[in-house]
């Protein structure tokens, strides 16, 4: 019998630094909660007596939500804190709300961020876990974790599949992620975008790179659509949301040349008519809803794992 | 006071000094170099297995004085350079408020006189509040001290004002070194474009921002006819171009900074924020460009651009995060380990980088080498000292540097400024 992996990491902060062993010992411990999720009593003691604490510097409806629930099953104590943007500069640093969190005896602070780096930066100032729920461009591995998951458990694999991500990669943390993740267990992963959304160095990341949507759909096991953000300022060389639908929106039409058991994902929030048509979005390949499901449970693993680590009486 | 150092390894590549030898000082001036120096009245120093050079001169310094008196001071940032074998700065305008006129420059000048214990030259800005909009009165500012003139940290962004005040420095004598960076497209940047930016998802800063302004600079500054002194060079492209320029007998020069020779933006990944700075660390390809200028010629000068931050500046996240490291402090071994252990340039090299040359452009004619009769500002080394960089050994007031925590190597022992010893290990 191989020895069992043990969870090292007090934190979570990206799928980059973690190696295929690490992504499938949450894998596998997701599998485990996936079970409890689906009990009529939906709770285990796992994190009783625990504080965890969702520090949010960007809205989020879904993430927080599937955090605490996530939490909640454990019967850990859960706290939401929303912090203002517009008033981080003038205000407390990061630095110092990480530190009044801890003295409040938080054992985990999960974090979503608009800075890239801030989970990094607030770990190195607590004792706390620190989860990365999201850092501006950078990362969000729980979200990668649980798309993974959602894949195995559909197709009952992950080496050798074919994954494409679509849409603005380069302003993409759910991309990068993703990437990391799949690539490391064995996937192929291709990008695809508009040259403008496709940042300098792709290749690098051993991923294929294409502009056309056609191509990236042709060959892939699963498609992962992510959310376009006309919000942005430099998306500004994209003119218009029907133009984008028109070139890159994935549509029934262009799905008729994909393969039969081909996989439609989102990480959510979906705008219907501009990366993705409602008929797929709610279609027969659309596993959208199950990966919200599935985050729950991909989320009490990664809690479990990082309390578990610091040597939390579990 | 007289001094006599005793046998020193004697680095002077003004007067092609390359060996051991004597320095004799007489008050505030060098008497004379020469083999086995006798001088009863003077003390002796002995500098065996050390190397006596003219003191160095870094002409890229902020000591934040006046205004930010929090990050440095003339007093604090001169120390850190004694102790570092620097006897002479330039010091920088981008204070609070600006070096835009000749009283701030009077001002200035009377804490240096009260405070510093090195050589500080005044910098002052192109334009009034470094807007980039009006010229300051340049004749008066050279008239109350200025060596040269700088919006540092901002580029003139007007064509037509840059030229304009090319024209002025050269009717007045003197130069500009600007501070190249078109911040349309830099924007809202924290890091060099590429690979790594990519991965850490933090928004770039182009080279193009750096290379299209120093092309545009050194054009105007040939339309001018005017002397031109490019600060902090970091890529390869504006190294290209400098290049060509010289070839084309422009009379530009160029300085580059060691943290843009001794690290790559790789550096970033982790997210220190001692490593944003402006120019950012670049990639292995433009540090090997920044290294190969330095031997070849392309860039005459080594400067730290020792940027001074408070913590409460630095603990923040990547994007938030001041721009700028100190320098004055690991300036000297960074050149030793990185281009002298490579064997990339020679001692003489070193010397003319970092004090023989920039004396030259400063105009400095009685420092930069041990002539009979030039300044008494020396330093003598340990070039083989081997040392960790602490944070609790810093002289700065300021702390932010990512070489914390390396060992060094090359050490001033003693730092003579106008023939008195300011520092001694």
């Amino acid at each position: 019998m191989p020895e069992k992996l043990a969870w090292k990491r007090k934190d979570l902060l990206g799928i980059e630094e973690l190696s295929k062993e690490e992504i499938e010992l949450i894998l596998n411990t997701a599998d485990s909660f996936k079970e409890v999720t689906t009990r009529r009593i939906k709770k285990v003691p796992a994190l009783r007596g625990k504080t965890v604490v969702n520090l949010f510097y960007e809205p989020s409806t879904r993430t927080r939500t599937s955090f605490e629930l996530a939490a909640k099953r454990l019967s850990a104590d859960v706290i939401n804190i929303a912090v203002e943007v517009s008033s981080v500069k003038k205000g407390e640093t990061l630095i110092d709300t990480g530190r009044n969190i801890e003295a409040l005896m938080a054992d985990v602070i999960i974090v979503r961020h608009n800075c890239s780096g801030a989970p990094y930066i607030l770990s190195k100032s607590v004792k706390a876990s620190v989860v990365n729920a999201g850092d501006g461009w950078h990362e969000h591995p729980t979200q990668a974790l649980l798309d993974i998951f959602t894949l195995k458990s559909k197709l009952g694999r992950i080496k050798g599949l074919k994954v494409s991500i679509i849409g603005d990669i380069a302003h993409s943390r759910v991309a990068r992620s993703n990437i990391w993740g799949l690539t490391k267990l064995g996937a192929q992963v291709t990008v695809c975008a508009p040259p403008v959304l496709i940042p300098p160095g792709m290749e690098s990341f051993g991923v294929k790179v294409t502009n056309d949507l056609d191509e990236a759909i042709r060959e892939a096991d699963a498609i992962n659509v992510l959310r376009m953000q006309f919000e942005r300022d430099n998306v500004s060389a994209f003119p218009s949301r029907m133009e984008y639908f028109k070139a890159y929106g994935v549509t029934e039409d262009r799905l008729k040349g994909a393969k039969k058991h081909i996989l439609v994902m989102h990480p959510g929030p979906i705008n219907r008519g501009v990366e993705i048509s409602a008929e797929v979005a709610d279609g027969p390949k659309s596993v959208i809803l199950e990966q919200v499901t599935n985050g729950i449970a991909v989320r009490m693993a990664v809690l479990y794992l990082v309390t578990h680590a610091q040597g939390g009486a579990i | 006071m007289k001094y006599l150092i005793k046998n020193g390894h004697v680095i002077d590549p003004k007067n092609k000094i390359d060996a051991v030898m004597d320095v004799l000082i007489s008050g505030v001036k060098i008497e004379k170099v020469a083999k086995s120096i006798e001088a009863k009245d003077a003390e002796v120093i002995d500098a065996k297995d050390r190397i006596v050079a003219p003191g160095l001169i870094d002409m890229h310094v902020h000591l934040r004085e006046p205004g930010r008196e929090d990050k440095e001071t003339v007093a604090t940032g001169t120390h850190a350079a004694v102790c570092s074998g620097v006897t002479s700065v330039c010091c920088m305008p981008n204070t609070e408020p600006a070096i835009d006129n000749p009283k701030e420059v009077k001002a200035l000048k009377d804490i240096i006189k009260r405070t510093a214990v090195a050589n500080v030259f005044i910098v002052g800005a192109i334009t009034k509040d470094r807007d980039g909009k009006k010229i300051v009165d340049v004749e008066g500012m050279k008239k109350a001290g200025v060596v040269a003139l700088s919006d540092d940290g901002n580029s003139v962004e007007d064509p037509e004002v840059m030229l304009k005040a090319l024209k002025q420095a050269k009717k007045n004598s003197t130069f500009l070194m600007p501070h190249c960076e078109d911040k349309k497209i830099s924007d809202k940047g924290v890091m060099n474009e590429g690979i790594i930016a990519t991965k850490l998802g933090l928004r770039a800063m182009p080279k193009k921002a750096e290379y299209e302004i120093v092309k545009r600079d050194i054009e105007l500054a040939k339309k001018a006819g005017a002397r031109l002194h490019i600060a902090h060079v970091s890529c390869k492209e504006s190294i290209d171009i400098i290049r060509k320029a010289k070839k084309d007998g422009i009379k530009v020069t160029a300085e580059a900074t060691p943290h843009h020779f001794s690290l790559t933006d790789e550096c970033v990944a982790g997210y220190d924020t001692n490593t944003k700075v402006d120019p950012p660390l670049r990639s292995r390809e433009d540090v090997d460009a920044v290294k190969k200028a330095i031997s070849d010629g392309t860039i005459d000068v080594i400067a730290s651009d020792h940027a001074p931050h408070g913590k409460h500046e630095k603990d923040v996240e990547y994007d938030y995060a001041a721009f700028g490291m100190i320098g004055l402090e690991t300036s000297f071994p960074l050149a030793v380990m990185n281009l002298i252990d490579t064997k990339l340039i020679s001692w003489q090299r070193l010397v003319e980088l970092m004090s023989l040359n920039p004396a030259k452009i400063l105009g400095l004619g009685s420092k930069g080498s041990l002539s009979a009769g030039s300044d008494a500002d020396i330093v003598i080394i340990d070039p083989s000292k081997q040392w960790v960089y602490k944070e609790q050994d810093i002289k700065s007031k300021s702390k932010n540097s990512p070489f914390i925590g390396k060992t060094l190597k090359g050490a001033a022992v003693v730092t003579i400024v106008g023939g008195k010893i300011a520092y001694k290990a």
